[in-house]
């Protein structure tokens, strides 16, 4: 009997009743197209591809498959509009234009929301409390620098690099248009941007905000498509900066295809979290915290909290817990505002998270995984935990990007630092415990570039967040998050 | 004219604060600008560039363990071993670059005032890249610049010694240790300054300087797994896009400042350093 069914058994059902959002709430057209110099257009092919609910596999609309063509006219687009009007358009007004979009993203928050959900599959408790909120945050706080570059400690007068290639992945996808558009709009730049092939409809939605904003055409063209598409856009040549948000791997490419050119380059890539917990941990926190930090967005987190980093003398009781508490996460309908853990984006995702976690049971750590009953139809994966991890096992070194959590274990401070940076990554970490002293000498030891303190999975608009070694270059959010779109 | 045979001095390598002739056991002759025998100076082998990088990860943990106000003094340090021997490095320059003897001791002048201006950045540039941040919510978060790692440094061809300046102390005094590949035909004044940490209580290892011929070892620089940033400075203008593409295979940090401008700003100063920021909760 599960630790659930015996709860049952002696309480009663403790189940929620469903608490559904409407997908009506939505209003999604039945296709879109590209936006581009100001307006939807057909691609030049007039091709059109599927965004389906990974929930429960149904299209949700079809948008356009920009081609190479398409991509030259949005780059054509955002030249004239950088030349003509955008450089020659003040900070003051720049920021105006912002401050509407974000509003306009408020207003439009609960739409928003739902069109995230049903896209990407993520709770909507999620997407209505994390990334919706986050992502007009980010414009209002953008918004404020547009006329104030001058004192961002980058000397007087710091020039925008002018049309910027921006593609972003399908984790978070409102949220990460945001991260990319804000800064470069707030410092003088015109964008296209490219959503991800599998979650386009949140940024299609943010193009009519565009147009509500009344920003000028050009300024922002949103161009859907595969990873040709992003190809395009890399090699273009009338494009001087792209920026990227996405896998380790592509990002390499990237960076190999731009090394030859004048293109500035930003990278936010992949990860392998250490979330470190030491025995004087605050347990119940600690616990909740390392939950949030793995199946947070089904674990569809660059900075995920992927490897678990446990102090030995408390290790047995860790690990308790925290099967117990996976055993409570609620898995299923992402629109039920009690869901903890969603559905998996797509099919391919779901493939490559069955193949490491198989890969994590040949090489002989210990599964343990969710009784959860899952939907039928859609992509589903149960929260799953894995003891008994080495080192040199895949689901420690991997990026899995799945409800994944590898448990190791340490003895001494040392020891935890070193296995924390044995990764080629370095994007983000936890530490945990109420010894002020032992943390600040853990987090200036590791080589990450967010590190999260009895807490994880935060972010603000206000904070720097990206990597270090192979988890990318450049910084998103605060002031430093402007550098990547100066000429500085 | 004495008759007295000149003991003449062969220039070796700097790697883990210690002088070997290459491994390989090859040296080549540089010439002055107007062609005449300068010196014999090791040629660094790709072996020497892996032994470098090696001492340069062992170091770098040292050179940022240390307090900001000690690197600053050791900084400091070489400048003051560099203005005792400013003669000697005037003579070199002036050699090497061809430039009147007038001209080589304001180059001096400069590349010292370089290195001040570096010593007192060492416990300045955290405030000026970092700071608080006010995010929503109750904890107190933070970014400070941390240093890359270890930088490779292909220096640059001409300027043989402000550009090597500039090229090894700015990442340097942010933290970082620096494999430098010297200037190919122009190489002893890198050796100088080279020689010249080693007595100003740098931890060795912190600056590795390896002679040689540049399109041979520049490869193997940009494509180490153990290098975190490289600087394209003094790669000619055919091979910095292959090398470039090279550093791309391990995520590097890759400066040309030929392509993304190199005006006088933190440019230098920002191009290997990262951004760490921490969270830590608030509460009673």
């Amino acid at each position: 009997m599960t630790e659930r069914q015996l709860a049952n058994s002696l309480l009663g059902s403790m189940e929620y009743d469903p608490a559904p959002e409407s997908a009506a709430i939505a209003k999604l057209k039945s296709s879109y197209g590209l936006f581009i110099d100001g307006s939807f257009s057909d691609a030049s092919s007039h091709e059109q591809f599927a965004s389906i609910n990974p929930a429960n596999e149904s299209t949700l609309a079809t948008v356009a498959q920009a081609s190479t063509e398409d991509v030259d006219r949005a780059v054509v687009a955002a030249r004239r509009a950088y030349d003509k009007v955008w450089s020659k358009t003040t900070g003051a007004q720049r920021s105006k234009y912002l401050f509407r979009i974000a509003r306009l993203i408020q207003e439009r928050s609960r739409e928003l929301a739902v069109v995230e959900t049903l896209d990407n599959g993520k709770p909507i408790r999620e997407s209505r409390d994390v990334d919706i909120p986050l992502a007009a945050a980010h414009f209002f706080y953008y918004a404020g620098w547009a006329d104030k570059l001058d004192f961002a400690g980058f000397g007087a007068g710091p020039k925008p690099l002018g049309v910027a290639g921006q593609i972003i992945p399908w984790n978070f996808p409102l949220l990460m248009a945001a991260w990319k558009l804000a800064p470069a709009l707030a410092a003088g730049n015109t964008c296209i941007l490219k959503p991800a092939e599998t979650t386009p409809l949140s940024a299609l939605v943010l193009a009519e905000i565009l147009e509500q904003a009344e920003l000028p055409p050009g300024v922002v063209n949103i161009i859907t498509g595969d990873g040709a598409t992003g190809g395009a856009l890399v090699d273009h040549p009338g494009v001087d900066k792209i920026a990227f948000t996405g896998s380790t791997e592509v990002g390499r490419l990237i960076q190999q295809r731009t090394a030859s050119s004048h293109k500035h380059l930003t990278l936010e890539l992949g990860g392998k979290g250490a979330n470190i917990v030491f025995e004087d941990a605050p347990i119940d926190e600690m616990i909740e915290g390392v939950i949030d930090g793995i199946f947070f967005n089904q674990g569809h987190v660059c900075c995920a909290g992927s490897r678990l980093l446990v102090q030995e003398s408390i290790a047995d009781e860790v690990l308790r817990r925290l099967i117990r508490r996976v055993e409570q996460l609620r898995v299923g309908d992402p629109m039920d505002k009690n869901t903890d853990v969603g559905a998996i984006n797509s099919a391919a995702q779901l493939m490559r998270i069955r193949e490491l976690t198989d890969v994590g049971e040949s090489e002989g750590a210990t599964r343990y995984t969710s009784s959860c009953t899952l939907p039928e139809k859609g992509y589903w994966f149960a929260p799953t935990v894995f003891a008994d991890v080495a080192q040199s096992h895949r689901i420690a070194r991997e990026e899995i990007f799945g409800p994944v959590l590898s448990v190791l274990t340490f003895r001494t401070p040392e020891e935890a630092v070193t296995k924390a940076n044995n990764t080629n990554y370095g994007l983000a970490c936890g530490v945990w415990s109420e010894k002020g002293s032992r943390t600040l000498w853990v987090a200036e030891r590791l080589r990450a570039g967010v590190i999260w303190a009895n807490t994880y999975n935060r972010f603000d608009p206000t904070s720097p967040f990206g990597g270090m070694r192979e988890s990318g270059f450049g910084r998103e959010g605060g002031r430093h998050g402007l550098e990547a779109y100066l000429d500085v | 004219m004495s008759d007295r045979l000149d003991v003449r001095k062969t220039y070796k390598l700097l790697i883990n604060g210690a002088f070997p002739r290459s491994e390989s056991g090859r040296s080549y002759e540089v010439t002055s600008a107007k062609g005449d025998f300068l010196a014999n100076v090791a040629q660094g082998s790709r072996k020497d560039l892996r032994d470098a990088v090696v001492a340069a990860r062992a170091a770098q943990a040292k050179w940022w363990g240390a307090t900001a106000y000690n690197r600053g003094q050791v900084l400091y340090r070489l400048a003051e071993m560099a203005e005792s021997r400013r003669d000697e490095l005037a003579d070199h320059v002036a050699l090497s670059e061809g430039v009147s003897k007038k001209a080589s001791q304001t180059t001096v002048s400069t590349s010292i005032d370089r290195i001040v201006w570096y010593a007192g950045w060492t416990d300045k540039i955290a405030q000026v890249l970092g700071g608080t941040n006010p995010v929503a919510g109750p904890f107190f978060n933070f970014s400070i610049p941390v240093p890359s790692g270890v930088v490779g440094v292909l220096c640059a061809q001409d300027d043989s010694l402000v550009g090597f300046v500039d090229a090894v102390f700015a990442p340097i005094c942010v933290g970082n240790a620096v494999v430098a590949i010297a200037s190919e035909r122009r190489p002893t004044p890198a050796a100088l300054i080279g020689e010249m940490t080693t007595s100003s209580d740098f931890p060795a290892g912190v600056l590795n300087v390896v002679t040689g011929i540049t399109d041979e070892l520049a490869p193997t620089l940009a494509s180490h797994e153990d290098i975190d940033g490289i600087d394209l400075t003094g790669a000619s203008i055919e091979t910095a896009d292959e090398l470039a593409r090279a550093g791309a295979g391990s995520i590097k940090r890759v400066r040309r400042p030929n392509v993304h401008g190199n005006e006088h700003s933190l440019r230098g100063l920002r191009a290997f350093v990262e951004t760490s920021t921490v969270w830590h909760t608030i509460g009673q």
